[in-house]
């Protein structure tokens, strides 16, 4: 329970301070520190698998790529300019709104309380891989098409057309 | 919590790892004399003053080599399980894993034979 | 698994091998020779197809549950596998021109009808989502795929960062439903509500929020937003994919999770889409007299008709309907189709090299420079309309009698009033074709022509038998 308020509190706290900060960076390396506490919230709930993964490639693979993007663009502080006058309010609005209907709900129904401890093994890997082999085989071989697309997809969007290459 | 006793050990194995660079950090800070001199100050690199900015851009090669190394972080990710659970799911389940590596070996001879991963 | 699961999903693991294995074999045909991975795009598709018409009639659940072949998703996944082979022969010619020909345009295609024909089969809401990001995924890139045109790469972005946001707005929507009700499966939701299991204001939110990124897919307001710029930018040939294939896709899963898994709140949902489908048809037919760009004008008239099809959805809330209003859906989806991509071969036909040509007023004086085109553009114009002797008006006329007998006068009025609305741009089309002077310049491309002249007749001619499609249409109901 106290693991978990004070976790909770850092993943909101780096949540902010990815949003706010100027520099692309250090927006990235706070969100590796959010990926990393939501891991341990996982890890908590009882999945262990899903808190690895959750580092390995959220907060592994998919930051050196942002990091690379950010490098790419070479766009290291952003410039005060802010286009966006009215939907800053109305996103603060809408976002009380939800924390206090949230709140509303929480209070009003008692089934909605703390996080409680799934059985044991639910989230082994051992679990897991009887699951996807048995019952979501399907979901779990069209999950290997889809990462097949997706490179081929990358790699066709950096290749420029031959139309490109005279020009 | 019981089942989560070996993550606490990670979990202090993690807070040593923070403490010890920390308190290497602090312990010069306070220990250490200052007397700084222009020549102190300097960026140490090579020994030769270093020329421009550290933040260039970088090649648009990189970008993709994440990127592919991203799909074969998350084909691992899905390959864990299917390692753990080999015993327990029998011969069926070998070549269901191995048609889901064949699928994205195809995705690899695609990158390789477009010279994808080559420094060009 | 078992000979029953590689049954019931054969037609698409042939078409997921032929894909992988043309990727591969792509790499290796000679650059000036990429129409021969066009040919053998065509062929796989043309197998499949065959495949696919050999399993009607049967009724095989497979993977544990996962998939259902049924008479819909037979009907649905022969209709799409005819968009992909159209899709092939529009692009063929107009990629070579614009200097965009690459092997993986057809491997992209076929790909993305893989997760389409599986969406037509997805019996659980894991296996609708992952079919959705394989058939996006290759429409994102494709509309990109001109990469050294600016705008071709602003409709790829805008999509994928839109239609990424649509895919989050499903998965959220798949974890309250299974929060709910505890399952997936569409039955096990449909069960586990109808027994009153399930918390019914997060089954309603779960909905809401698949309908949202389902609304997204098709282009159904107020998700509509991206649709004329996506299509203006894109290359036409991909355009004309997306307008039929993601439709048709999105439409089939739509149908298929409200009538299996949600039927039971359908009633609560049902008011709902009648007033999206109204405010679709009202804002895409108001819209489209506005343009001036032919694509821009085809991007509103393709939402309009999104708009004609959620009407279906509307009878969804009286179980009789239920089926009459299925198969009067994919009924307009097939005229819908068919008109659309005659229409698309047209507009490849007078589009030149560098992206002139698309304007409405660049049609002027067809009609006397080349007759049998300005024909063809008349019938799809008409059935567009909905106006004798197209397939059109037939697909609006079973439309329209489920939302009548569904009691939602309101809603078939305004689809007539904007009906009426539409003639005005459509028919605005044929008289500039035909009175006013002007020298058009069209590319004639035998499967171009092939192409818009085998709609144009199919559009007639079905239009004059339609009993025996509806017919069939009827059939494809869902188990």
């Amino acid at each position: 329970m106290t693991v978990f308020i004070i976790l909770a509190l850092v993943a909101i706290i780096t949540a902010l301070g990815m949003l706010i900060s100027r520099n692309a960076v250090y927006s990235a390396l706070f969100l590796v520190l959010n990926f990393a506490t939501v891991a341990v919230f996982y890890l908590l709930l009882g999945a262990p698998f899903i808190a690895i993964t959750q580092v390995t490639v959220y907060a592994g693979a998919i930051m050196v790529l942002f990091l690379f993007v950010i490098m790419l663009l070479g766009t290291d502080e952003l410039e005060d300019t802010d286009n966006l006058t009215w939907q800053r309010p109305l996103a603060i609005g809408l976002a009380v709104v939800l924390v206090v209907e949230g709140i509303y709900l929480m209070l009003s129904q008692n089934t909605l309380g703390f996080i409680t401890t799934p059985s044991e093994d639910l989230g082994s890997p051992q679990a897991i891989g009887d699951m996807l082999f048995s019952k979501y085989l399907l979901p779990f071989e069209a999950t290997s098409i889809l990462l097949l697309v997706a490179m081929v997809g990358a790699i066709v969007l950096t290749v420029k057309n031959k139309k490109g290459e005279q020009s | 919590m019981g089942s989560q006793t070996p993550w606490v050990y990670v979990g202090i194995f993690v807070l040593v790892g923070l403490f010890i660079p920390i308190a290497a950090i602090a312990i010069a800070t306070f220990l250490g004399p200052k007397k700084p001199n222009a020549i102190k100050q300097s960026t140490y690199e090579c020994g030769i003053e270093t020329v421009g900015d550290s933040w260039i851009q970088f090649k648009a090669q990189y970008y993709i080599f994440a990127l592919v190394f991203l799909i074969f972080d998350v084909e691992t990710v899905f390959l864990f399980p299917w390692a753990v659970s080999l015993n327990s799911l029998g011969i069926f389940a070998v070549f269901e894993g191995i048609i889901f590596i064949l699928i994205l070996l195809a995705g690899l001879i695609y990158a390789w034979k477009k010279g994808m991963l080559e420094w060009a | 698994m078992n000979q029953a699961d590689f049954y019931s999903l054969l037609p698409i693991i042939v078409l997921t091998t032929w894909s992988a294995l043309l990727l591969i074999v792509d790499l290796f045909i000679d650059d000036k020779k990429k129409g021969i991975t066009a040919v053998l795009a065509a062929a796989g598709l043309a197998l499949t197809m065959g495949l696919t018409l050999s399993q009607t009639g049967q009724t095989v659940i497979g993977f544990n549950g996962m998939v259902i072949l049924d008479g819909f998703s037979t009907f649905v996944n022969t209709l799409l596998l005819f968009s992909g082979l159209m899709a092939i022969s529009v692009a063929y010619g107009y990629i070579k021109r614009r200097g965009i020909e690459r092997g993986e345009y057809y491997s992209l295609i076929l790909f993305s009808i893989v997760g389409m024909m599986l969406m037509a089969q997805a019996r659980d809401l894991i296996v609708v989502f992952i079919a959705l990001e394989m058939l996006s995924i290759p429409l994102y890139v494709l509309a990109a795929i001109d990469n050294s045109n600016a705008k071709s790469e602003e409709a790829g972005i805008k999509y994928f960062l839109l239609g990424a946001f649509s895919g989050g707005f499903v998965v959220y929507g798949v974890a309250l439903v299974f929060g709910a009700t505890g399952s997936t499966a569409f039955a096990e939701i449909a069960a586990s509500i109808a027994t009153g299991n399930a918390e019914t204001l997060l089954v309603l939110a779960g909905a809401a929020l698949i309908l949202v990124g389902f609304g997204f897919k098709v282009g159904a307001v107020p998700f509509q937003m991206w649709t004329p710029d996506v299509y203006e930018g894109a290359p036409t040939s991909v355009t004309a994919f997306m307008a039929a294939g993601a439709k048709i896709a999105g439409f089939s899963a739509l149908m298929r999770v409200f009538a299996t898994a949600f039927p039971d709140i359908a009633v609560d949902i049902a008011p709902v889409l009648a007033v999206i489908a109204a405010l679709t048809m009202i804002v895409g037919n108001v819209a489209a007299i506005a343009q001036k760009n032919i694509k821009r004008m085809l991007a509103y008239s393709s939402i309009a008709h999104a708009g004609y099809i959620l009407m279906a959805f509307a009878a969804f809330a009286n179980p009789a309907l239920r089926d009459d209003a299925i198969s009067a859906g994919i009924f307009y989806l097939v005229a819908y189709a068919i008109t659309s991509f005659g229409t698309w071969a047209i507009v490849i036909s007078l589009e030149k090299e560098d992206g002139k040509g698309l304007a409405i007023e660049d049609y002027a004086g067809l009609g006397r420079t080349k007759p049998l085109m300005a024909a063809a553009m008349t019938i799809f114009m008409l059935s567009l309309t909905g106006i004798p002797p197209t397939l059109g008006l037939i697909g609006k006329l079973y439309l329209f009698r489920v939302v009548v007998e569904a009691q939602f006068m309101w809603l078939a009025l305004i689809g007539i009033l904007t009906s009426l609305i539409s003639a005005y741009y459509y028919l605005r089309v044929i008289v500039i074709m035909y009175m006013k002077e002007g020298e058009p310049e069209t590319v004639s491309e035998s499967w171009l022509t092939f192409t818009w002249g085998a709609m144009a007749v199919l559009t007639v001619v079905l239009s004059l038998i339609p009993a025996s499609l509806f017919a069939w249409a009827s059939g494809a109901l869902m188990k």
